[in-house]
C-alpha cells in the first residue's frame, strides 16, 4: 500500500472559510448544550463575531495570490468577494438577530408544529425563535466562501450545496404565515435539487470533455478545462452541452430568467431578514462563481457562450422589468428588481477583460447593501398579523413614519439610478465597460429596462408620499438597535458609493485579476 | 477677485440653506420663508459680483475650476461658465427669491410642511445652478438628473388637482430621456478615451455612425426637457398641476436645461450630426410652433395656456438654434433668458389670480380687471410681453431669431412668423376673457377677489416688470456676454454667417 501524500495548505489563505465552518460547528454545540434562554445571547455573538474574525483574515491575506490544495484559488476576486460577502452577511445578521421588532424574532421556534394549530398560535406569540438559525447562516457563509474560491467544478458543486442546504431549510422558518413559508422552501429545494443535477450533469461532460486531452489527465479543476477548450480532441458537443448545464445551474442561483421562477416565491414567503441576506450575499456568491467559471475556466469558448449569455441577460432584464410593473407585493417587487438586477450584473459578467470584473464586483456590493437595506424597511412596516407587505397597505406612509419613507425613499431612488446613489454608480460601472466591449446591445436593452423598472418604484414613491393614508395604513415599528444598525450601515453605503465610489473603485479594480 | 470659487460656492450655498431651512421647526413657518428669502438673496448678491467679475472679451469660458471626483473613471468636479451658462446663472439668481416671495403662502394650502417647501426651492435652485455650471459631462449628468427629485416632490406634494399624475409623468419622461442620455454619455466616454472633460470631449474626432447616435442619445433628453414636439405632452400637466412658483421655475429655467444642453453639448461635441439633423430638428421646432400656439389658443384652463405657450416659444428657441447663425444664435439664447423673465412673471400672475379666485379655469373668470384693476394690468403686460410686443424684451430675442434664420432658411422663418400671429390671438383672447368684459357675478361673492395687489405682490412683480421693459429698449449688457460665446459654437459646428449681399439691395434701389 503506497502512502498517500497529503498536499501543502496554506491554512492562512483559508482561514476565512474554515473560522466559518468552524463557528457553524461551535454553533451547533452551542444548540446543544447551552440552555434554551442563554442560546440567543451567545449564537449571535458568535456568528458575528466569527464573521468579523473572517473579514479580518480576508484583510490579513489582501496581497495573496495562490491556488492551495489545487482547488481552493485565492486572489484579487476571491478575496474582493470573500470580503464583500462576509461585510454584507454582518449586516444581514443584524436582522436576523432582530428580536426587539417583533417578540421572539422573525423565526419560528419549533418548525415542526403544524401551522396555525393552536400550539403554534401559542408559540407565535410567547417563545423565542430558533437558536439553529445562528449556526445553519453560519454554515451558508461558509459554503459562499467556498464557492467564490472553488477553482475546481467539483468544489465548487461542493461549496453549492454547502451554502444552498441550510437556505432550504432557513426559508422554511418563518413565524408568520408559515405556510407560505413552508411552500417556499419546498419549491426553493426541488427547483434547487434539480439545479444542482443540471450543475452535475454539466460537469460530467466537461470531464469526458478533458478526456481528450492527450498530454495531461482528465480533471475539471480550471486549468486543465481552460487548456481542454483550446486543445482537447473530444467532441465539442460535450463541452456545448457542459458549459450549458453548468450555466443552468449558476444561473439558477444567480435568479436569471428563465431559471428565476423560485425567485418572486421564495423571496415572498422566506422570513424578510433572510430574504434579504439570500438577495445580498446569494447573488454575491453565485456571480462570483459565474465570473471565475466564465473568466477563467471557459475563457476560451467565450465567443460561443457570449450570444447565448446575452440573450440570458436581455431576457433577465426584460422579465424583471415587465413583472414588476404589475407587482401588488412588496417583497414580490423587490424580486423581480433583483431579477432585473440578475441581469444588469450579466452584462457585466459578459464584457471581457478586467473593467467588467471590477465593475460587476463593484455593483455587487452596492446593490448588496442597497437591497439590505431595503428589506430591513420592509420588516419595520407592520400590523397586528406581522408585516403589511401588500403595496396597498404602504398608501400613505409617508405621512405616518416620514423617517422611514423617505430611506425607503431614497432606496428606491437608488434602485431606478438616480446620480448621487450606489445605483447609477454601479450602473455606470458595469455598462462602461460593456459598451467599451462592443457589447452595445446590451447595454441598450439595459438601458430601456432601466426605463421600465422606474415605473414601479414610482409607483411606491407615489404610494408612500402622494396617496393620503388609509386606516389601514399600518404603523412602523420602533427597529431594535440591531435592525436600526443595518439600515444605518446600509443607507450609507449606498449614499457614500454614489457620492465617493473611488476607493472601492481602485479596490475593485485593482483585485480584478483571477490567478490562474 | 477672478480666483474666487464663484461657481462651486453658488452650486453649494443654496444646498447648505436648504439643509437649514429644512431643520427649522415646522411650528415657525415664517422663519423658515424669512431664512429661505434671505438665502436665496445672497445667492443673488454672489451672482451679481460674479457678472461683474466676468470678462466679456476673455476666454471663452471664465470662473474654471477643476476638482478630482472618480479619478478611476476620469471625473472631475469641473464647473466654467461660458457668457450662456453665465446668463441663465443670472437668471437663476433673480427669479429663485422672487419665486419665493411669490411662494409665500402657497405651501399652506397643502397640508404638507412649510419649511420643507422652501428646502426643496433651495435644493432646486442648487441643481439648476449645476447643471449650468458644470463643464464636466458626467457632472452634467449628475445635476441633470438629481434636479428631477426636487421638481417631483414639489409637484407631488404641494400642487394642485393631478398632482400624482403629473409629477409621476413629469418624472418619468425626464428620465426617460436622462437614460437615453446616460448611454450616450458612457458612449461618449468610450470614444473619447475615458474623460469626461467637455474640452477634451470638443476635440475628439468621432466616427460619423458613431457620432450620429451619440447626437441622438442626447438630443433625445433634451428635447424631452426643452420640450420640443412631439416630446412636450409632460409640460401642460405638470406646468398645470405644479404650485405657481414652482411652474415659474419649471418653465422659466428647468426646461431652458434643454436648450441650453443642444447649445453647449449637442452642437460643439457632435458637430456634423448636428449639421445632418438641422433639417429634422428644424422641423420639429417649426412644427412646435405652430402646433402649441392652436393648443393654446383653445385651453381653458390658466397655468396649461401658459405651458402651452411656452412650448411655441421653445420651438423660436429651437429654431435659432439650428439654424446657425450667430444673429439666430444670439436671438434663441436671449430667447431663453426674456422667456425665462416674461413667462415667469406670466405664471406667477396667474398664480396670483388663481389663488384669489380658487380655480384655474378662465370660464370661471370674466371682468376681473374691475375688481383688481392692478394685478389685471399686470396680467395684460405679462401677456404683451409673451407675445413679444415692441419695446419688451422678448421682442428684440424674437426678432433677432428670425432675421437670423431668415438669411439661410426663408421657409422656416416666414412659417415661424406665422407663431407670433397666433401668439397675439392666445394671449389677447386670454386676457379678454378673464380681464376685460362683463363682471363675471359670481367673482364678487369671492373675498379675495376683492384685493388687488399686494406689497409683497408689488414687490415680485416690479423687478420682472423692470427687466423685461430695460431690456427691451437696451438688450446689449446681455447680448454682449452672449455674443462671443455663440460665435465661439458657431466655430465649432464650423458655420459662418451668409456675407451680406450688396448687389441684390443695389439692384432694389435701381
Amino acid at each position: 500500500m503506497t502512502e498517500l501524500e497529503l498536499p501543502p495548505i496554506d491554512y492562512a489563505a483559508i482561514a476565512p472559510i474554515l473560522i466559518m465552518l468552524g463557528a457553524a460547528v461551535l454553533g451547533v454545540l452551542v444548540e446543544a448544550f447551552v440552555p434554551r434562554r442563554l442560546r440567543h445571547p451567545v449564537q449571535l455573538p458568535l456568528a458575528l463575531l466569527a464573521v468579523l474574525a473572517a473579514l479580518t483574515m480576508v484583510v490579513v491575506n489582501a496581497d495573496k495570490r495562490v491556488i492551495t490544495i489545487g482547488v481552493v484559488a485565492v486572489d484579487g476576486p476571491t478575496l474582493f468577494l470573500q470580503g464583500a460577502i462576509l461585510a454584507l452577511s454582518a449586516v444581514a445578521l443584524l436582522l436576523l438577530g432582530e428580536r426587539a421588532v417583533e417578540r421572539g424574532g422573525a423565526f419560528v421556534a419549533q418548525a415542526a408544529v403544524t401551522a396555525d394549530s393552536p400550539e403554534d398560535r401559542r408559540q407565535a406569540e410567547n417563545a423565542g425563535g430558533a437558536g439553529e438559525v445562528y449556526p445553519l447562516s453560519t454554515f451558508a457563509i461558509g459554503g459562499m466562501l467556498i464557492f467564490v474560491s472553488a477553482n475546481d467544478l467539483l468544489t465548487m458543486f461542493i461549496a453549492l450545496e454547502v451554502f444552498s442546504l441550510p437556505l432550504y431549510l432557513l426559508c422554511a422558518l418563518a413565524r408568520r404565515r408559515r405556510l407560505l413559508s413552508q411552500e417556499a422552501a419546498m419549491k426553493y429545494f426541488l427547483l434547487g435539487a434539480y439545479a444542482s443535477a443540471f450543475f452535475l450533469f454539466g460537469l460530467a461532460l466537461i470531464y469526458g470533455f478533458t478526456a481528450g486531452l492527450g498530454d495531461r489527465a482528465a480533471g475539471v479543476d480550471f486549468a486543465t478545462v481552460n487548456a481542454a477548450v483550446a486543445n482537447s480532441t473530444a467532441s465539442p458537443v460535450l463541452l456545448f452541452a457542459g458549459v450549458a448545464l453548468v450555466a443552468i445551474g449558476l444561473l439558477f442561483k444567480a435568479a436569471a430568467a428563465p431559471f428565476h421562477v423560485w425567485t418572486p416565491d421564495v423571496y415572498q414567503g422566506a422570513p424578510t431578514p433572510l430574504t434579504g441576506f439570500m438577495a445580498a450575499c446569494t447573488k454575491v456568491a453565485a456571480f462570483g462563481a459565474l465570473l471565475r467559471v466564465f473568466h477563467v475556466a471557459f475563457e476560451g469558448a467565450r465567443w460561443d457562450f457570449t450570444p447565448v449569455l446575452g440573450a440570458v441577460a436581455v431576457l433577465t432584464m426584460l422579465v424583471g422589468a415587465l413583472f414588476a410593473v404589475t407587482q401588488t407585493d412588496i417583497k414580490r417587487l423587490l424580486a423581480y428588481s433583483s431579477i432585473a438586477n440578475a441581469g444588469y450584473l450579466l452584462v457585466g459578467v459578459l464584457s471581457p477583460g478586467s473593467g467588467g470584473l471590477s465593475g460587476t464586483m463593484f455593483y455587487l456590493v452596492a446593490y448588496g447593501f442597497t437591497v439590505l437595506a431595503a428589506f430591513a424597511v420592509v420588516t419595520l412596516v407592520r400590523d397586528a398579523d406581522g408585516e403589511a407587505t401588500h403595496l396597498s397597505r404602504w398608501a400613505g406612509l409617508g405621512r405616518r413614519s416620514p423617517v422611514y419613507a423617505a430611506v425607503f425613499t431614497f432606496v428606491l431612488l437608488a434602485f431606478a439610478g438616480i446620480p448621487m446613489t450606489s445605483g447609477f454608480t454601479s450602473k455606470f460601472a458595469v455598462f462602461g465597460p460593456a459598451l467599451e466591449g462592443g457589447q452595445v446591445w446590451l447595454v441598450i436593452a439595459g438601458v430601456l429596462t432601466s426605463m421600465v423598472l422606474a415605473f414601479p418604484y414610482l409607483r411606491v414613491v407615489v404610494l408612500m408620499w402622494l396617496s393620503e393614508p388609509g386606516d389601514s395604513t399600518p404603523t412602523v415599528a420602533v427597529p431594535g438597535g440591531l435592525t436600526s444598525a443595518a439600515l444605518v450601515i446600509g443607507v450609507l453605503a449606498t449614499l457614500v458609493l454614489g457620492v465617493a465610489p473611488e476607493p472601492l473603485l481602485s479596490l475593485a479594480s485593482s483585485a480584478a485579476d483571477f490567478v490562474r | 477677485m477672478s480666483d474666487f470659487p464663484f461657481l462651486s460656492v453658488l452650486t453649494v450655498a443654496p444646498l447648505v440653506g436648504a439643509v437649514v431651512v429644512a431643520f427649522l421647526p415646522r411650528s415657525r413657518p415664517t422663519l423658515a420663508k424669512q431664512v429661505a428669502f434671505g438665502w436665496s438673496l445672497l445667492v443673488l448678491a454672489l451672482s451679481v459680483v460674479m457678472w461683474v467679475t466676468f470678462q466679456v472679451d476673455g476666454d471663452r469660458f471664465q470662473f474654471r475650476e477643476s476638482y478630482p471626483w472618480i479619478p478611476n473613471w476620469g471625473v472631475n468636479f469641473t464647473f466654467a461658465a461660458d457668457g450662456i451658462a453665465l446668463v441663465m446663472l443670472m437668471l437663476i439668481a433673480v427669479l429663485v427669491p422672487l419665486v419665493i416671495l411669490a411662494s409665500w403662502h402657497d405651501a399652506e394650502s397643502s397640508k404638507r410642511s412649510v419649511p420643507v417647501y422652501f428646502a426643496l426651492l433651495l435644493v432646486l435652485e442648487c441643481t439648476m445652478i449645476g447643471v449650468f455650471a458644470a463643464a464636466d459631462v458626467f457632472l452634467f449628468y449628475v445635476f441633470f438628473e438629481v434636479m428631477l427629485v426636487p421638481m417631483y416632490f414639489l409637484i407631488g406634494s404641494y400642487g394642485g388637482n393631478q398632482r400624482q399624475y403629473a409629477a409621476v409623468k413629469f418624472f418619468l419622461y425626464s428620465l426617460v430621456g436622462g437614460l437615453f442620455m446616460l448611454a450616450a454619455v458612457i458612449g461618449l466616454w468610450v470614444v473619447g478615451g475615458k474623460n469626461f472633460d467637455w474640452v477634451a470631449l470638443s476635440e475628439v474626432d468621432i466616427s460619423t455612425g458613431a457620432e450620429r447616435w451619440l447626437f441622438l442619445g442626447f438630443f433625445v433628453a433634451f428635447a424631452i426637457k426643452a420640450p420640443f414636439f412631439p416630446f412636450h405632452t409632460w409640460l401642460p400637466d405638470a406646468g398645470g398641476a405644479a404650485p405657481a412658483g414652482a411652474a415659474a421655475l419649471l418653465v422659466g429655467v428647468l426646461d431652458k436645461v434643454g436648450t441650453f444642453g443642444i447649445l453647449r453639448y449637442c452642437l460643439p461635441l457632435f458637430p456634423d450630426a448636428a449639421k445632418w439633423f438641422a433639417p429634422w430638428a428644424l422641423a420639429l421646432a417649426v412644427i412646435g410652433i405652430i402646433y402649441a400656439a392652436l393648443l393654446a389658443v383653445g385651453q381653458n384652463d390658466l397655468k396649461r395656456l401658459v405651458s402651452y405657450t411656452s412650448i411655441a416659444h421653445f420651438g423660436f428657441i429651437g429654431v435659432g438654434i439650428f439654424a446657425f447663425t450667430t444673429q439666430a444664435g444670439t436671438g434663441a439664447v436671449l430667447y431663453m433668458v426674456n422667456h425665462g423673465l416674461a413667462t415667469g412673471l406670466l405664471f406667477l400672475v396667474v398664480g396670483m389670480l388663481i389663488a384669489r379666485r380658487g380655480s384655474a379655469l378662465v370660464s370661471d373668470f370674466g371682468g376681473a380687471g374691475k375688481l383688481v384693476p392692478l394685478l389685471a394690468g399686470v396680467l395684460f403686460f405679462a401677456g404683451l410681453a409673451s407675445l413679444a410686443l415692441p419695446g419688451t424684451a422678448p421682442f428684440v430675442s424674437e426678432f433677432l431669431v428670425l432675421i437670423g434664420t431668415f438669411t439661410v432658411n426663408k421657409p422656416v422663418a416666414v412659417i415661424a412668423t406665422l407663431g407670433i400671429v397666433l401668439a397675439a390671438a392666445y394671449v389677447l383672447w386670454m386676457v379678454q376673457r378673464t380681464t376685460q368684459g362683463t363682471l363675471n357675478p359670481a367673482l364678487t361673492e369671492i373675498d379675495g377677489m376683492k384685493r388687488d395687489l399686494t406689497l409683497r405682490e408689488k414687490v415680485v412683480v416690479a423687478p420682472l416688470i423692470a427687466l423685461i421693459v430695460l431690456l427691451g429698449f437696451y438688450p446689449k449688457p446681455v447680448t454682449d456676454v452672449i455674443n462671443p460665446a455663440i460665435q465661439a459654437t458657431m466655430q465649432d459646428v464650423d458655420r459662418t454667417d451668409p456675407a451680406p449681399s450688396v448687389d441684390t439691395v443695389q439692384e432694389a434701389s435701381r
